[in-house]
């Protein structure tokens, strides 16, 4: 029976995981000394620490030094790191026993749509919750977004998947058996960045909250500087970022736009070469994008008699909340769900948006839209002139047509798991007998899948998940996980094929 | 001078050819055929064998060689020769290739290959196929003093004005001279009283803004323009070459190519060319795109017989000019005389590239016209040379042969030369001489 026997080096993956797992011990002892500073206890960190140690272990006892670590087993080793952080990732939320997360599904959630750097909650209560365990939650997106930057910047352009291999990467290495070196060089180099970021995140939001907050301490700064660089959205104010001065607000915009550009651009601009940024076609697409769903917004707002901001606060309401939703985000400065329809329905157009390739932002991505775009306007020109050679260039190259058909069959395998799971949520709550309407249920469906975290209804920015029966959210955990990491590192692992020939 | 020349194609026996006369010439080539009809042919040494060969080329004495010139049709082995040949220290050395990447890679480190001038057939060709559609009725431009100059033969057509005119009429350009008037394929030094009549080819010289406004003259609402639609059939590197340098200079051109991948390809590299995929040889897809309505077909395929059918069809759907590569230069006039307008080959041009060196070092540049009936030069002329102290007029009485004196640059400045214009030294003067007595001119500079 050799046509059964298993083709993936799956203990090359587990020994892949159990490394992570091991590392992830580092980032655990945060919390913890937030947890030794304000004098909790210190009791669900130490027992994460344990599990986690645990299973890094088992797993890397698992290694065989003879297997290697190909795309096949990068694949599973990312689906499964995704999966066993979170569930790791749940632990502290568990032994804490607090408040709706202590219910494993939840806590299960909490943390996967805090790895997810999705930001959409599951809490009811802020009050009810330790320092510590808030901040936990902030590290883990934090983490999450440095996750998939290394994700997005060495390892799926090394696996060519959907759209990815497009970015514009510092070496364009095709050796699939040597992920290692490449992963290791850009992932200094985005790491840098990503760390540099956050760190200028915290002076700046501590520098304004002395001048104009005092709510935004140490502690906040922290915290809000962790998932906006990181584009997650979670925060351990219930009104989210609309609990601080408007100055602050106006601060954490850059943050957020920041954290959904291309993180190997950036990087070039700092290293002498802005050009390459500047002049860069995605850039122009997010920044436009942004720019004209903020101004749609911004006009409504002004238009709706119901509302009455005045001039700055309109902007600023506009721009955040915006800016929030395309790079995917999910803070808020105000609840946008008593906003008019009008402003609603824009941002949720905006969720399919997301930001740059190569970046911490999740959904769809502005590549994607623009070279789809582009291959649309390229097929009208050969409607007209069949025998014409066109090529779709993105920045002056030249996009191979194999890219194009990838990036056509992700924006529809989204759009349909989208349309299926907004579906699943209607018929599950009805079941249930919990009132979500068809918009709620399209909002709250979008919000999870491209991992943005806030929708509208009960799942409102102000609002939480937990009204959602518990079946939907068992699913939504699935479909955060797979949203994030690009849907194929998951579906493959679904194939006959991944395993057997 | 010992030149030594490895292959006998079409380009090394035109070398040959010219530099028989004057200098000892040794031939190599792997086909005894060849060298046998060119020994008979020629006043040169031949040698049958490997050009790459050590043996081979010390029997053809490389070592004293004043030029070493690789002119096979295989790039690899032309380079591989001027390799070999560096090994005997022969002191320059000349490379004939196809692939612009040899070129770029040699134009990074001019030490590259052991070659000491590297010769770009295709590149040369698209460059000439874009100075002749840059300038409406022209044949052939070639420019002078590093553009400071510019030769050009044109054809004079019935209707063009300048037409039964003589050479004193049709002379209302500052700063251009009438070099040359061919006539029924004979050269004459044209007087003032010559006579230009239609049919004939007449070569002049002069700056490039007086070049322009005289083909302006006699073939208005021809110049090439933004709005003006080139259209080039074959993607060959001859015609990648020419959509390319079309681009640089802003002008977008279509270029259809049948082959699916190099047509891809094509498109990737020309992002203001619109490439077509598709048989150029289908009259139906070339009136649904409009071809017939282009002011300029350039054939550039890699056959003469489809380059003859494309030219033929473009002509009787009745676009302007055509300007067709021809592999063979045979074929040159045959393609002209069933009225395709310009013919060009790119052995000749290359073989025009090459010849230049040899003529040591006073002459700059060469231009061949008409089956080398005559050249253009550009000598410079040194301190006390035969040339320099006395009127034109003078040395033209003098000197008993076809030659004319079509532009002088002094100090950079273009100066128009007339019969009491006196030469000085560290002139340069561009002059058309009939081919035998060109390097006795060259020699007198």
């Amino acid at each position: 029976m050799s046509g059964r026997r298993i083709r993936v080096d799956w203990r090359a993956s587990a020994g892949l995981t159990g490394d992570v797992l091991v590392y992830l011990t580092v980032p655990l002892s945060f919390p913890l000394l937030v947890a030794l500073y304000y004098g909790e206890s210190p009791l669900p960190f130490l027992a994460a620490i344990a599990t986690t140690l645990a299973a890094g272990a088992g797993l890397r006892y698992l290694r065989d030094p003879d297997e290697t670590l190909g795309p096949r087993e990068a694949f599973l080793a990312v689906a499964a790191i995704w999966l066993l952080v979170a569930a790791v990732g749940a632990v502290p939320f568990l032994v804490a026993g607090v408040g709706t997360i202590a219910h494993p599904v939840n806590a299960m959630f909490e943390a996967m749509s805090g790895l997810t750097t999705t930001g959409a909650t599951v809490l009811e209560d802020f009050s009810l919750h330790s320092q510590s365990v808030l901040m936990w939650r902030q590290v883990i997106q934090w983490l999450g977004g440095l996750g998939i930057l290394i994700l997005a910047t060495a390892i799926l352009s090394e696996l060519g998947v959907g759209g990815a291999q497009l970015m514009e990467s510092e070496t364009q290495t095709r050796d699939l058996n040597k992920l290692t070196p490449k992963i290791s060089q850009t992932a200094r180099l985005i790491w840098g960045l990503y760390l540099g970021l956050t760190v200028l995140a915290v002076a700046v939001y501590l520098a304004l909250g002395l001048a104009f907050d005092p709510r935004m301490d140490l502690y906040n700064a922290i915290a809000h500087a962790f998932t906006s660089v990181a584009t997650a959205g979670f925060s351990p104010e219930p009104l989210s970022v609309g609990a601080f001065h408007p100055a602050i607000q106006w601060a954490v915009i850059p943050f957020m736009i920041a954290g959904s550009t291309s993180f190997v651009l950036m990087y070039f601009a700092i290293n002498g070469e802005p050009m390459r940024l500047v002049k860069n076609d995605e850039f122009h697409f997010y920044l436009g994008t942004l720019a004209t769903f903020a101004a749609i917004v911004a006009l409504v707002l002004y238009a709706d008699p119901g509302i009455e901001f005045g001039a700055e606060a309109t902007v600023r309401h506009a721009l955040f909340n915006v800016a929030s939703i395309v790079t995917t985000t999910g803070y808020a400065s105000t609840d946008f769900e008593l906003w008019a329809p009008g402003a609603k329905y824009v941002l949720f157009m905006g969720m399919f948006l997301g930001g740059m390739v190569g970046s911490t932002t999740c959904s769809i991505k502005s590549l994607r839209w623009l070279v789809a775009l582009k291959a649309f306007k390229r097929d009208l020109f050969t409607a007209i002139h069949p025998e014409s050679v066109r090529p779709v260039r993105n920045s002056g190259k030249p996009v191979d047509e194999e890219t194009i058909r990838d990036i056509y069959s992700y924006i529809l395998l989204s759009i349909v798991i989208f349309f299926v799971l907004t579906v699943f949520i209607v018929v599950d709550a009805e079941r249930a007998g919990v009132g979500v309407s068809e918009f709620e249920a399209m909002g709250a469906a979008a919000s999870t899948f491209l991992n943005i975290g806030p929708a509208f209804g009960d799942a409102g920015p102000y609002g939480t998940y937990a009204s959602f029966p518990m079946s939907t959210r068992g699913v939504m955990i699935v479909l955060m996980w797979i949203g994030r990491i690009e849907i194929i590192p998951v579906l493959v692992l679904f194939t006959k094929a991944f395993w057997t020939s | 001078m010992h030149v030594v020349i490895v292959g006998a194609g079409e380009v090394g026996t035109s070398i040959a050819a010219s530099l028989a006369p004057d200098h000892e010439v040794v031939v190599i080539d792997i086909d005894s055929d060849r060298t046998e009809d060119l020994k008979y042919q020629y006043d040169v040494l031949t040698i049958t064998g490997d050009g790459t060969a050590s043996p081979v080329q010390e029997a053809a004495d490389v070592a004293n060689s004043d030029i070493f010139i690789a002119c096979t049709d295989d790039d690899q082995t032309n380079l591989v020769a001027c390799g070999t040949a560096k090994t005997f220290d022969a002191s320059f050395t000349i490379a004939r290739v196809k692939s612009t990447d040899y070129l770029q890679t040699w134009e990074r480190d001019d030490r590259a290959y052991g070659v000491d001038f590297m010769v770009c057939t295709d590149l040369l060709t698209a460059e000439n196929i874009v100075r002749v559609i840059g300038l409406p009725a022209a044949v052939d431009v070639d420019p002078f003093a590093g553009g400071l100059v510019q030769m050009a033969e044109f054809e004079i057509g019935d209707d063009s004005p300048v037409a039964n005119q003589t050479v004193m009429e049709a002379d209302r350009f500052e700063s251009l001279t009438f070099v040359g008037l061919f006539h029924d394929g004979e050269m004459t030094i044209p007087r003032g009283d010559t006579r230009i009549e239609p049919g004939d080819r007449a070569v002049v010289v002069g700056s490039p803004e007086s070049v322009q406004e005289f083909a302006n003259d006699i073939a208005p609402d021809s110049t090439p323009n933004q709005a003006d639609e080139v259209v080039i059939v074959g993607g060959s590197e001859i015609g990648y070459q020419t959509a390319r340098i079309l681009e640089e200079r802003g002008l977008s051109s279509r270029l259809i190519e049948q082959d699916p991948d190099r047509a891809r390809w094509l498109a990737e590299e020309l992002p203001d060319t619109v490439v077509m995929q598709h048989d150029a040889t289908d009259t139906e897809f070339l009136t649904r795109e409009h071809v017939d309505e282009a002011d300029i077909v350039v054939s550039a395929l890699d056959a003469d017989e489809r380059n003859l059918l494309v030219s033929v069809l473009a002509k009787r759907l009745g676009v302007d000019r055509v300007v067709s590569v021809v592999d063979s230069a045979d074929y040159v006039t045959v393609f002209e005389e069933i009225g395709i307008d310009v013919a060009i080959n790119p052995r000749t041009v290359t073989a025009e590239e090459i010849t230049r060196f040899t003529f040591d070092s006073v002459a700059e540049n060469i231009a061949v016209l008409e089956n080398d009936q005559a050249e253009v030069l550009e000598l410079e002329l040194a301190d006390g040379c035969a040339l320099v102290g006395r009127p034109i007029a003078t040395l033209v009485e003098e000197i008993d042969a076809k030659f004319v004196i079509g532009a002088i640059i002094r100090d950079r400045r273009h100066v128009t030369p007339r019969g009491d214009t006196v030469l000085q030294p560290g002139d340069s003067v561009v002059a058309l001489v009939e081919t035998s007595f060109a390097t006795e001119l060259a020699a007198m500079a």
